[in-house]
């Protein structure tokens, strides 16, 4: 059955020398265009944080809190309200963007780098690179990841960067785990022989036709990776050896002010909000680079 | 009570009358008609073939008959099929369920996915008799053995106890059919049940398929690609294109005087074993070749005492357990311009040999490719060799990366070795494309969009690509449909006249070798039993097996007369033995002219 529709099908008409780029066809789509324009948006406010924001971040303003001392709800003023302690908490967002930014891109995509890195070796190669690699791995995931993380916190000075590395550190196990098991089952199919068979190098089989197929399975993992390591930034700096206040980030604005969540629920939902944008933009968009890039989905018939 | 007992009745002649069937599936493009009115009747206690290449709607029109299309991408959207006064195609899925099994069993191609890994013989078979419940434990055990004696298999009481991948491909199908037999069905829809298997299994199961028959009346719809099955069991043939019955007769006005020019191509396409009797080059060699091919040339593979085994490994410490003797001590010599082929069935070794060439599995003994030894070359060092040996894979599609264009596929072996860049490997891949006969404004297409002959032809344009001196052509044209597999084999027999290739062509299809061969070598249980011309082989088999094989290939003749039921089922030989097992040799007897046999004493 299987085989008489796979070859039964009829070579589908031209796929036209002109083939959109990658760009263009990920634009044509709703969705990723939706997520585009939210990663841009947060990018921008990012970059332009010292022009955008209304008001200086680490400033508390005397009318900033009512009169019996609690949080502002969002007003002409202050657009999306005041926290605790009578800062601006649109300017607090904008500014936190930096950090998330850089613990929910930078420090995911290092921890999805080295997990791929270390799950397709160990899978491809087999033997003593495998043992070696996938015990560590194993090692690394037996270890609560929390622990490990204020230990290397502790022993190194906290800043912002360390806790990007020590974010990274911590999560590249379960992406090590599942590239191991896709890499073994592909390395075994027969075009990567065939490869092999032509005297093709392992980088080449590895980059060239082994990471196209893993490529959707990555990305599903480096989407979700992006709100998870949020929070860990947030729960580091809760404990405080993260981000050390004032220093706004979106995940500690959420700690901060996550008691008074039943008086003053804007203080956690904006942020919360803006975490779950951040990471459903990247998700759409991956997954639309996950259909771009596999010939076999495109929608001719 | 009487009108039950006249269905029953009726239901026991098994005749099944089928009026204007048509199955549409969904496409994006809306609904595509692949089977397309077809009729035709059943009659009690005959076998009717449906023969047709893939995709001509003949595995859909069975599906359809059991209400098992895949719903709701694919439906039955007019026609009816008689069945005991009933329409069996409009019956809803309770009353289906009774029909299924016990008035019509089902075999399908592959028995090990047809069976569930993790339950015993005994259970599954036992949970197909009972399906209709209210049998002790006692009768279905009784029920059970009495089948599986049916099915001709040895031992039925120990086979109960046993899990599907114990049991050989052979064993594994005649278990699905004691399955499909457990309810004393009428009619028997089988659905290529014997292209997975190997020759020798296939002529068993057809056989027993013919005896079941016998004894128990049954009527047969036996689905099928191959003419030659065709001409063994049918009573009746319909001829199926493109979801279209193009002709239906008696077997012996099929054969003998076919009406639709289709049904003639399809006749023509089917290799018949014997058919290059009384000559000695290939089919298609041209006169020039002869002269051509170097008398004594030295030979350009060597291989001496080849030998590959695993070791399972086992227990806590994963130490070596058991050793698979995959291939035992094989030597030969391929000269250019020569095609050897390797003979033999599923598991004898044949496959390694040619991964052993391409040093894509760790063995022992000697091989030489051009002079040089390739034993313990590493990648790097392997690639000069590689460029003289390449490969092609039985399966066109799985060794496609799919995620690549084919032109890139095509131009890869040439970037690899550094052989060409910019606007000449433009130029080269080109040629290549034209060579292998496909167009090359679809280079830039992706494998998927491209029909399983097609995909084999780029293959084959891979491994030309290097210009090697021999390519290893494993299993090459087996996935494809006699009609594609007679181009291929074209194909390759004129890149052979125009380029002096040799090749080394790992086969199970006799007929296919007998087209394509210089020489032959038999295979068994990782060692050769027999080697020599193809008219030795062909025209005068010395070793037991040799014959055995070619006895078991059905042949497109219905005068012929049907081979009589053999004996039970036997176990293969296991390769695997204990870590300290010394394989006994044997040295080869010369019977002349390089004709070499070795005793399987």
């Amino acid at each position: 059955m299987v085989a008489e529709t796979g070859t039964a099908r009829d070579p589908s008409p031209e796929t036209s020398p002109g083939t959109p780029s990658v760009l263009t066809r990920l634009l044509r789509r709703p969705l990723a265009l939706a997520g585009l324009v939210i990663i841009a948006v947060v990018v921008l406010a990012a970059a332009l944080a010292p022009w955008l924001a209304p008001y200086d971040p680490y400033e508390q303003f005397f009318d900033g809190l009512t009169i019996e001392g609690a949080p502002l709800p969002p007003n002409a003023q202050f657009w999306f309200g005041t926290d605790l302690v009578g800062r601006d908490l649109l300017s607090r967002l904008i500014y936190g963007a930096q950090t998330s930014l850089v613990i929910g891109v930078a420090a995911n995509g290092i921890a999805v780098v080295i997990g791929s890195a270390v799950g397709i070796s160990a899978g491809y190669f087999r033997g003593w690179t495998d043992t070696v690699l996938m015990r560590f791995t194993d090692l690394m995931m037996a270890f609560p990841a929390l622990l490990l993380a204020i230990v290397l916190a502790a022993i190194f000075r906290p800043s912002l960067w360390i806790v990007a590395m020590v974010i990274a550190m911590v999560n590249w196990v379960q992406i090590a785990r599942v590239t191991y098991t896709e890499t073994r089952s592909i390395a075994e199919r027969d075009f990567v022989v065939a490869e092999r068979a032509m005297g093709a190098g392992a980088g080449r089989i590895l980059l060239r036709h082994i990471l196209p197929h893993l490529l959707s399975t990555i990305i599903v993992w480096a989407t979700l990776g992006i709100a998870t390591t949020v929070l860990l930034e947030a729960t580091l700096s809760f404990l405080g050896i993260g981000v050390q206040p004032p220093i706004p980030s979106w995940g500690n604005i959420i700690f901060e002010n996550q008691t008074y969540f039943s008086s003053a629920p804007w203080l956690v939902f904006i942020p919360g909000a803006a975490i779950l944008a951040l990471a459903l933009a990247f998700n759409l968009v991956g997954d639309a680079l996950r259909d771009i890039l596999d010939p076999t989905q495109q929608g001719r018939h | 009570m009487s009108s039950a007992r006249a269905m029953e009745q009726d239901q026991a002649t098994g005749r099944l009358a089928v009026t204007g069937l048509t199955v549409q599936v969904a496409t994006p493009a809306g609904a595509r008609t692949v089977v397309d009115g077809l009729s035709f009747t059943l009659e009690g206690g005959k076998t009717l073939c449906i023969a047709g290449e893939s995709g001509s709607g003949k595995s859909m029109t069975a599906l359809s008959l059991m209400q098992l299309l895949p719903k709701p991408m694919a439906r039955v959207s007019a026609g009816t099929a008689m069945l005991a006064g009933r329409d069996i195609l409009a019956l809803p899925e309770a009353a289906m369920r009774a029909v299924r099994g016990r008035s019509i069993g089902m075999i399908f191609q592959e028995p090990m996915t047809s069976l569930n890994p993790v339950l015993t013989v005994g259970r599954q078979l036992g949970g197909a008799i009972s399906a209709h419940g209210g049998l002790s434990d006692a009768a279905i055990r009784a029920r059970a053995l009495e089948l599986l004696d049916q099915v001709q298999i040895p031992e039925p009481a120990r086979r109960l106890k046993q899990y599907p991948h114990e049991l050989s491909g052979g064993m594994r199908q005649r278990v699905v059919i004691a399955m499909a037999l457990a309810q004393n069905p009428q009619i028997l829809i089988a659905d290529e049940p014997t292209t997975a298997l190997d020759v020798t299994v296939q002529a068993q199961i057809l056989a027993l398929i013919r005896k079941l028959q016998a004894d128990l009346g049954l009527s047969v719809i036996l689905i099928t690609h191959d003419m030659g099955v065709v001409a063994e069991m049918a009573d009746d043939v319909l001829v199926m294109q493109h979801g279209q019955m193009v002709e239906h007769s008696p077997a012996g006005v099929i054969f003998s005087k076919p009406r639709h020019p289709y049904t003639r191509e399809l006749l023509a396409a089917v290799p018949r074993l014997g058919e290059m009797a009384g000559t000695t080059a290939p089919k298609r060699a041209g006169e020039s070749a002869d002269a051509a091919k170097p008398t004594h040339a030295e030979p350009l593979v060597a291989v001496k005492d080849l030998t590959v085994r695993f070791d399972i490994k086992g227990g806590i410490l994963q130490r070596p357990m058991q050793r698979v003797h995959a291939v035992e001590g094989v030597s030969f010599d391929i000269m250019p311009g020569e095609t050897l082929s390797l003979v033999g069935e599923s598991g004898c070794g044949k496959s390694t040999t040619g991964k052993a060439l391409l040093n894509l599995i760790p063995w022992q003994g000697q091989i030489s490719v051009g002079g040089r030894a390739t034993h313990g070359l590493g990648a790097r060092a392997m690639r000069p060799v590689l460029r003289d040996v390449q490969m092609i894979f039985q399966d066109p599609y799985a060794s496609l990366d799919p995620r690549m264009r084919v032109g890139e596929l095509v131009a890869e072996p040439l970037q690899i070795h550094g052989l060409a860049s910019g606007s000449e490997l433009a130029d080269r891949v080109a040629y290549l494309f034209d060579r292998v006969g496909l167009s090359t404004d679809q280079m830039r297409r992706y494998p998927h969009e491209f029909s399983g002959g097609q995909r084999q032809r780029i293959c084959i344009a891979r491994a030309l690509s290097l210009s090697p001196r021999l390519i290893v052509a494993d299993e090459s044209v087996a996935a494809l449909d006699v009609s594609i597999q007679a181009q291929v084999l074209d194909l390759l027999q004129d890149i052979q006249n125009e380029t002096g290739m040799s090749y080394l062509f790992i086969s199970h299809d006799m007929a296919v070798v007998e087209q394509i061969s210089h020489r032959v070598a038999v295979m068994y249980m990782g060692r050769f039993v027999e080697m020599g011309s193809r008219t030795q082989i062909f025209e005068n088999p010395q070793h037991d097996y040799t014959r055995k094989l070619m006895a078991a290939v059905p042949v497109a003749d219905p005068a012929r007369p049907r081979r009589a039921f053999m004996e039970k089922a036997e176990d293969l030989p296991s390769p695997v033995h204990a870590l300290d097992y010394t394989p006994p040799r044997h040295a080869p007897r010369d019977i002349g002219g390089g004709h070499l046999v070795w005793e399987a004493r």
